[in-house]
């Protein structure tokens, strides 16, 4: 009821500043549509061209956007928002484990008879299926992988080559730490960012141990006790324990992290490749210098990329607009969806809705993903697309190997400990 | 108004042990019975209850203890335990010296008294989070104002904030900056209030200005000494705002105090496990403090 009278309010009011902008054009009939998005720039840019877009296609639809924060915090406000009823009518949310925990089946409108569902592609269908087996989201942006940046410049200079093998990583490292640049960008500001030398590493993991993600799944694998799981962990811990970071990773942020990289300060970061959005927003100058390569596992044969699932948008149960909202999933999942944020944040990845074009000149991190998904190129989800377990300290842990605190077995016994918790939380059977 | 008055003073004759009649009828209290049974008893109660549960705020599952066994179990819980317990100790124990200071040096005669005593006490009234983030900036490893001032001295500045071993004292001599403005006003009253005779009765006994202090000002503050104490105390066992806008329990888990544990349980979405978690913050405030304020008063007492 509380909730009735606000959103009539605040219509109201939309319709009361509509009047006195536009002299009452076109006010009668219009559906106000909010939209919910995680904060940051790029975020930021993307919905606005997708909603300016929209609206041009729907005059009768007026979208409004709102911002969460990203990370843990924004992922207990959208199941606060959930949970009391208030959320907004169409939100952008994680796939995969995170879209589990929100209790899609509960909360999300069932997606599956769209008819825009025959053109998205079949690998994200899976991510953000409920458990009763309905379709509750759309892709919402491109796909993605985990791996590590580095600064072609740097590379040029130093005669290094891309790495097939962690030696072969460790030795670029080497050479760049003794040309006085820092090899491994690390940004422990934003912890998040830490997870990504442990994330990206799933390929390899998958690789070793096909049924990895099954068996964690039935609490049967353990990162602590599965060597190529470990690996991520201790790869880590290599890496600063050799002294490759840069003398701030404590403090410095994902946004510096950026600018090392971009300036050739730092060689390498380990980052999703959403970043490239980033990197050409606020250094158009240097993308031509930026590529991207797969994290790299012990045997050259098998490498091969990590990718990660787009986020999806979604339709709260709760909203009132059904038609609108379905409208505006639609728009989003269609090419011209696509092209709308290729036009504001640049192309960082393929898109998964067929019909979405990357424009031909792509920056070079975003072409270096292509080879991967090409015939023959070796490329397989992250861990978090395969199981709906994640534990939510991750961050916190892999921080404490990465800066020297927690040794690697250490760290993957405690994750194991809180993927425990996540699990019993979810309900699942064997915990 | 007879009746009244004989009601009265059958209440301060009768001792503890009399019924004690209330002027105001029953209904009176009812509103604030309301709104503390409503907002305070409730949730207590059903938190003590949803406590014992796996908890996803649309169903519980009844697991007994389970909770309970898992926030001890958990290395980071324990080790936010401990945290909390330092950082009480150490914030509240330099409260109460640099208080202590501060208005000895503010009921002096020095100059420009009114002005220093507005500086000690401004922190006291700037946002937490915003000073948590200014400190952030200030601490910064290598372009922060503190340690690029420490490096015109040719002094290397450690990572405050981010040095494991340094980042929670970091945070508690934040803490102290902001908060011991108050501990000082408080110091200021009591030690203004101590009549003038007792220093005039020092003075004829040719007592020197330190057993001033020791003999005179320090035994009569006790009471403003308790006040800061406990305050203090109990605000450093629950801090959480400043710790969370300046390291967010990190790196790692090494600056955790048991709120910012609580916090993120619940920014993960285990409901039963911070509801547990709280439980456990009041029990350990409670024993902690309340042995403390009795300790404190009964001194007092015996003055």
């Amino acid at each position: 009821m509380l909730n009735k009278t606000a959103k009539l309010l605040t219509g109201l009011a939309a319709g009361l500043l509509t009047v006195t902008a536009l002299s009452g054009a076109a006010f009668a009939q219009s559906v106000n549509l909010t939209y919910l998005i995680p904060s940051g720039p790029e975020n930021q840019v993307i919905a606005d061209e997708v909603v300016k877009a929209f609206e041009a296609a729907n005059p009768d639809i007026n979208v409004d956007i709102e911002t969460r924060p990203g990370g843990s915090e924004g992922d207990n406000l959208v199941k606060t928002r959930l949970a009391t009823g208030a959320m907004a009518d169409v939100f952008l949310y994680n796939s995969g484990s995170l879209f589990q925990a929100i209790n899609p089946q509960q909360f999300l409108v069932d997606l599956t008879n769209e008819p825009w569902q025959a053109d998205v592609q079949a690998s994200f269908k899976p991510v953000v299926t409920a458990p009763d087996g309905t379709i509750r989201g759309a892709p919402a942006r491109a796909a993605m992988a985990g791996g590590i940046y580095y600064n072609k410049k740097v590379y040029e200079e130093l005669g290094l080559s891309v790495p097939k093998t962690w030696a072969e990583f460790m030795a670029n490292n080497e050479k760049i730490k003794a040309a006085g640049k820092v090899a491994v960008i690390q940004t422990y500001g934003d912890t998040w960012t830490s997870q990504l030398f442990v994330l990206a590493d799933f390929y390899n993991v998958q690789a070793k141990d096909p049924q990895f993600a099954s068996r964690y799944t039935a609490n049967e694998a353990k990162f602590a006790t599965d060597p190529a799981a470990l690996r991520g962990f201790e790869k880590l811990q290599e890496t600063h324990d050799a002294g490759f970071f840069n003398e701030d990773f404590g403090a410095a942020k994902y946004d510096d992290g950026i600018r090392m990289l971009a300036a050739g300060e730092g060689a390498h970061y380990p980052m999703l490749s959403f970043a490239t959005t980033a990197l050409a927003q606020a250094y158009p100058d240097n993308i031509q210098d930026i590529g991207f390569f797969a994290q790299p596992g012990d045997e050259a044969e098998l490498n091969g990329l990590t990718v990660w699932m787009p986020d999806g948008v979604y339709i709260a149960q709760t909203t009132p607009n059904l038609d609108a909202a379905k409208k505006l999933v639609a728009f989003i999942a269609s090419p011209e969806g696509c092209d709308a944020q290729t036009r504001a944040g640049g192309a960082s990845g393929p898109y998964l809705i067929n019909g979405c074009t990357l424009p031909a000149d792509v920056p070079p991190a975003v072409s270096d993903l292509l080879p991967y998904f090409a015939e023959g190129g070796q490329n397989g989800p992250a861990l978090e697309f395969l199981s709906p377990i994640k534990g939510p300290a991750l961050e916190q842990i892999t921080v404490e190997v990465g800066s020297g605190i927690r040794p690697a077995a250490d760290g993957a016994a405690l994750y194991d400990e809180d993927v425990r918790k996540q699990a019993q939380q979810l309900g699942l059977p064997g915990w | 108004m007879t009746a009244l008055s004989e009601a009265g003073s059958a209440i301060s004759h009768g001792g503890g042990r009399a019924i004690r009649r209330s002027p105001y009828p029953g209904w009176f209290f009812l509103p604030a019975a309301l709104v503390y049974g409503i907002l305070f008893l409730a949730p207590t109660l059903a938190s003590l209850y949803f406590s014992l549960t796996r908890w996803t705020l649309f169903n519980s599952t009844f697991i007994g203890l389970d909770n309970f066994a898992q926030f001890f179990r958990e290395p980071f819980l324990v080790q936010g335990l401990v945290n909390t317990v330092i950082y009480a100790v150490v914030t509240s124990g330099l409260k109460v010296v640099l208080g202590m200071l501060l208005a000895l040096l503010l009921t002096s005669a020095v100059m420009a008294r009114g002005y220093l005593r507005s500086v000690v006490f401004f922190p006291v009234l700037v946002s937490t989070v915003g000073v948590g983030i200014t400190f952030t900036v200030l601490m910064h490893p290598t372009q922060g104002m503190i340690n690029e001032a420490l490096a015109l001295l040719g002094v290397k500045g450690p990572g405050w904030l981010v040095d494991p071993k340094l980042a929670l004292l970091s945070v508690a001599l934040v803490d102290v900056w902001k908060g011991v403005g108050l501990a000082t006003v408080i110091y200021i009253a009591g030690i203004v209030a101590i009549p003038k005779d007792y220093y005039e009765a020092a003075r004829i006994d040719g007592a020197t200005k330190w057993q001033n202090f020791l003999y005179v000002t320090l035994p009569l503050s006790r009471p403003a000494t308790a006040t800061v104490i406990t305050l203090s105390f109990i605000g450093g066992l629950r801090t959480f705002d400043l710790i969370w806008a300046m390291t967010r329990g990190g790196p790692g888990f090494s600056s955790d105090t048991i709120a910012s544990v609580i916090y993120k349980q619940y920014q993960a979405g285990f409901y039963g496990l911070s509801t547990a978690g709280n439980v456990v913050l009041f029990i350990l405030i409670a024993i902690l403090v309340v042995p403390l304020t009795m300790l404190l008063n009964r001194r007092q007492g015996h003055e």
